[in-house]
């Protein structure tokens, strides 16, 4: 019995640290509608600064909780500035851009955490007071613990309060429904957004703070926590901070039992909670679908297709890729194929989002299977390079038909939630599956077949794929099932009342889109001779909507160019110390100054120097 | 008061306004009549700055407003009460009239609760209740509280009598007058002549977002193919 209080207990507070970082981040989803993967960057800065106060002030009990409050003070200070300098100036674009440029800050702050404090673990002192256990039922309970559990409903008393008796906490509550009323109602929705980005910072700046006794501040923080508090926001209704604590509880209580039967569950159960309650609510335990008014979106421009010079254009650069492989060095054909590999990851992102209107945070997924497939097919079957690359599109398309069924009975953001929860779900096997995907260790020695072991050889096999692989996505994006889905994208309704069956095609869409990232996964893993989990990770993924954002969303060649960028800008940023930072600043460059990306920036090159020519 | 002229607006690629103009003056009620689609709700936003506005001007006491955030319009002293009520339903009655409270302004009426809750009665029973427990005729009195709890000296209804109750109609004729009586200017849009005729002073009929009529109720009746060719469903 008394095992399973303290897992009990375990669990709670848990719970509470938790809900702290998600309070913060539903609270600034409410009012901005942002989608902010920073937040996990503000709650290890919240760390490191509580460590550094912490030990540096060695104040005792007083001391302790003043670094704490203090180092969450100024982390609310550092959202101020991000929202000042970054986000204030994208409120109106679209949901892609917002998340790339949060994600640019992730990196700069990671960066800048590396400068500051050193790449090494720092193991915080326990907090003064609360260093001992006490016995509850024969058990030892960390006192903190039992501090964290009643920190945590403390807080959300707090924001009742400020929420509710508040005439600030009346307009974020009315903000959150509709902020463009509130806008019309002679309220200045740039302070309100400022304000509620400051308390959502601190409040994940306090979640750090207050684990420095429990873990080590570490590097990883950020990234760690930020799948897990999405998770909780989405559950409990993007916006809502009760429904955040409600499902923050319900996410650690049943984890700390789970792992009691089920050791490796952690990881995934998460998502599979998530998935169920999206599927059950699609828009959380205490959400509320949007109001229709206020996503103050840029309408869409539509796609162009390219007129008779551009396509030459294109013909002739295809043509000189394929003859590249008999002048350029080997190295450079390696990664001619890398760039390939890339481009038709994100031209299958593309044609998800641009085309099918689905925002993906977990495309990466597809490619994953597709390239853990053709491996273990090599490596546990013992097939040959050309059916084992057959089976990774293969094997995509049905895991894409699977969760393409769920994810399409949402839209908007909690699509994008369940996309992300599916593929860490497919994460979360691979890296536990150990006896079958080798887990951390990934799967190695995936080398071409003998005929193909040249790297021009391998380059034509991934010249024909590749780009047979695009050339399928652009035909559909023209046939009338890409205008059928382009026309779901613009008005669902409209299309559902001239009698189209949306779900349908847009499952479809997904699927080929997955199959098609699977085939870049099976030629990638040719390439690489192996694969590991992190195919399949949240970054890789992020990766793919920073090269369909850098290229520019509107235009079909946009994902070239944003792959052929992102390779590039790797290959060489990624040997200089501190490349995050340079990776970041390009990425928030690019959001601020050129919002059509590499392809708008071409075309108005090109306009110039027509003008300039006339 | 008001001058719109010339204005253009758009949604996306599709052009709505094509070139609008219309007068206001001080304590006038006016009345802007059209079909479904006509471009009366598109002309109301884009005074309140909530559509992207083309090309025009929209002058308020002589200030050229085109182009400015919402609540600095709503701060000059604009009020506006959407077609679709927008009060916030997860919010009290009481908290909704605070999120329309501002500073008294010169030059036009203070509202202060209690008054408003003489003019509407029904809310003031209601006054701890969610937005969205009260019915369609209360919501529509909540959300004209609600903007006038901002001061305003102008005033942009949005299809008042739509959707509600013969009686709540009536209710809202009173108020509209009321409106007049202390003093503030009032633009109404309207499908239901019969109510524009009976609370306001003069009418504009738009139609695919260009101007087609204006003029007193009278001409209107003594032309029955204008309001046939412009109104008639
Ligand atoms: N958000 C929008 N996006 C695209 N088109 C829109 C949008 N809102 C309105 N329209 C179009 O603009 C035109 C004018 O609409 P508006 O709402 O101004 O008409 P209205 O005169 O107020 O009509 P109603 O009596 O139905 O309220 C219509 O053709 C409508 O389809
Ligand atoms: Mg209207």
């Amino acid at each position: 019995m008394g095992f399973y209080l303290a897992q009990l207990l375990t669990g709670l507070a848990n719970a509470s640290s938790l809900f702290l970082i998600a309070s913060g981040l539903s609270i600034i989803f409410g009012v901005t509608r942002i989608v902010n993967f920073a937040h996990g960057s503000f709650y290890m800065l919240g760390a490191y600064l509580a460590y550094t106060l912490v030990t540096t002030l060695n104040g005792g009990i007083l001391g302790y909780w003043f670094s704490v409050l203090v180092a969450a003070l100024i982390v609310g200070g550092i959202g101020l500035l991000v929202e000042l300098t970054i986000l204030r100036r994208i409120y109106r674009a679209p949901e892609l851009f917002q998340l790339v440029a949060t994600f640019g800050v992730v990196l700069i702050v990671q960066d800048a955490t590396l400068a500051i404090w050193g790449a090494e673990d720092l193991l915080g002192p326990r907090a003064p007071g609360l260093d001992r256990a006490v016995r509850l039922m024969g058990e030892p309970i960390p006192e903190y613990d039992l501090a964290l559990i009643a920190i945590g409903p403390a807080v959300l008393a707090a924001i009742w309060l400020l929420f509710h008796r508040t005439r600030w906490g009346i307009l974020v509550r009315a903000a959150t429904q509709d902020r463009e009323m509130v806008g019309a109602l002679g309220v200045n929705q740039a302070w309100l957004f400022s304000a509620a980005f400051v308390l959502g910072s601190a409040l994940a700046g306090l979640g750090g703070a207050l684990q420095i006794p429990r873990e080590a501040v570490s590097l990883q923080m950020d990234l760690s926590i930020i799948g897990e508090a999405f998770v909780v926001v989405v559950i409990g209704g993007m916006g809502s901070v009760t429904g955040a604590f409600v499902a923050a509880v319900l996410i650690s209580v049943l984890n700390a039992f789970a792992i009691l039967i089920f050791p490796q569950i952690s990881i995934v159960l998460p998502f599979v909670v998530m998935a169920v309650v999206l599927i059950v609510r699609p828009y959380g335990l205490f959400g509320r679908p949007g109001s229709e008014h206020g996503g103050a979106e840029e309408p869409e421009q539509p796609l162009r297709l390219l007129d008779q010079k551009s396509t030459m254009v294109l013909l002739a650069l295809v043509a000189v890729l394929g003859f590249s492989p008999a002048v350029v060095s080997d190295f450079t054909t390696i990664l001619l194929v890398d760039v390939m590999v890339a481009t038709l990851f994100a031209v299958s992102l593309h044609f998800m989002m641009g085309i099918g209107g689905m925002v993906s945070f977990g495309h990466a997924a597809y490619f994953g299977v597709g390239a853990y497939a053709a491996a273990m097919a090599v490596k546990l079957l013992g097939w040959g390079m050309l059916p084992a690359m057959a089976l990774g599109p293969i094997a995509a398309a049905l895991a894409a038909i699977f969760f393409g069924w769920f994810c399409v009975r949402l839209s908007g953001v909690y699509l994008a939630m369940l996309t992300m929860a599916a593929a860490q779900i497919l994460w979360g096997v691979t890296f536990q599956w150990q006896d079958v995907t080798g887990g951390d260790d990934g799967i190695l020695g995936v080398w071409p077949a003998k005929w193909a072991a040249s790297d021009r050889v391998f380059f034509y096999v991934a010249f024909i794929l590749c780009l047979g692989g695009i050339w399928v996505l652009r035909r559909v994006a023209h046939s009338p099932f890409g205008y059928t889905l382009r026309g779901i994208r613009d008005s669902r309704i409209r299309a559902e009342a001239i009698g189209v069956d949306t779900r349908f095609h847009q499952w479809m869409g997904f699927t080929l889109a997955g199959t098609l990232a699977g085939m870049a996964g099976a030629v990638f893993v040719f390439s690489k001779g192996s694969v590991f989990p992190d195919a399949l990770s949240i970054g890789h993924s992020i990766d793919g909507l920073i090269m369909v954002l850098l290229g520019g969303i509107h235009a079909l060649g946009g994902p070239v160019y944003g792959a052929m960028a992102m390779v590039l800008i790797e290959d060489w940023v990624s040997r200089l110390d501190y490349w995050r930072f340079i990776f970041g600043g390009i990425i928030l460059t690019v959001v601020l100054l050129a919002p059509d990306g590499i392809a708008g920036g071409v075309r108005r090159l090109g306009q110039l120097v027509r003008r300039d020519a006339a | 008061m008001l001058e719109i002229d010339g204005l253009t607006a758009r949604y996306g690629r599709a052009q709505i306004l094509n070139g609008v103009s219309l007068t206001l003056g001080r304590n006038e009620v006016v009345a802007l009549l059209g079909r479904n689609g006509a471009g009366k709700s598109t002309t109301m936003k884009s005074v309140m700055g909530l559509v992207r506005q083309t090309g025009g001007s929209i002058r308020h006491d002589g200030w050229e407003i085109r182009g400015r955030a919402s609540h600095v319009i709503c701060r000059a002293g604009i009020g506006y009460v959407p077609e679709d009520r927008r009060i916030f339903g997860e919010l009290t009655v009481d908290e909704n009239l605070e999120v329309g409270r501002r500073p008294a302004r010169e030059g036009a009426p203070h509202w202060k609760t209690d008054h408003l809750f003489q003019l509407f009665p029904n809310l003031a029973e209601r006054r701890r209740n969610l937005g969205k427990q009260l019915s369609g005729g209360e919501q529509q009195m909540l959300t004209i509280a609600r903007t006038l709890m901002g001061n305003p000296s102008l005033v942009l209804l949005d299809e008042p009598s739509e959707g509600i109750a013969p009686v709540i109609v009536e209710q809202m004729a009173n108020v509209i007058s009321e409106l007049k009586r202390e003093g503030l200017s009032v633009l109404i849009s309207e499908q239901n002549l019969h109510f524009a005729r009976e609370v306001s002073d003069r009418a504009y009929i738009i139609e695919k977002g260009t101007m087609r009529y204006e003029g007193g109720f009278a001409e209107l009746d003594a032309n029955p193919d204008i309001s046939t060719k412009y109104l008639a469903v």
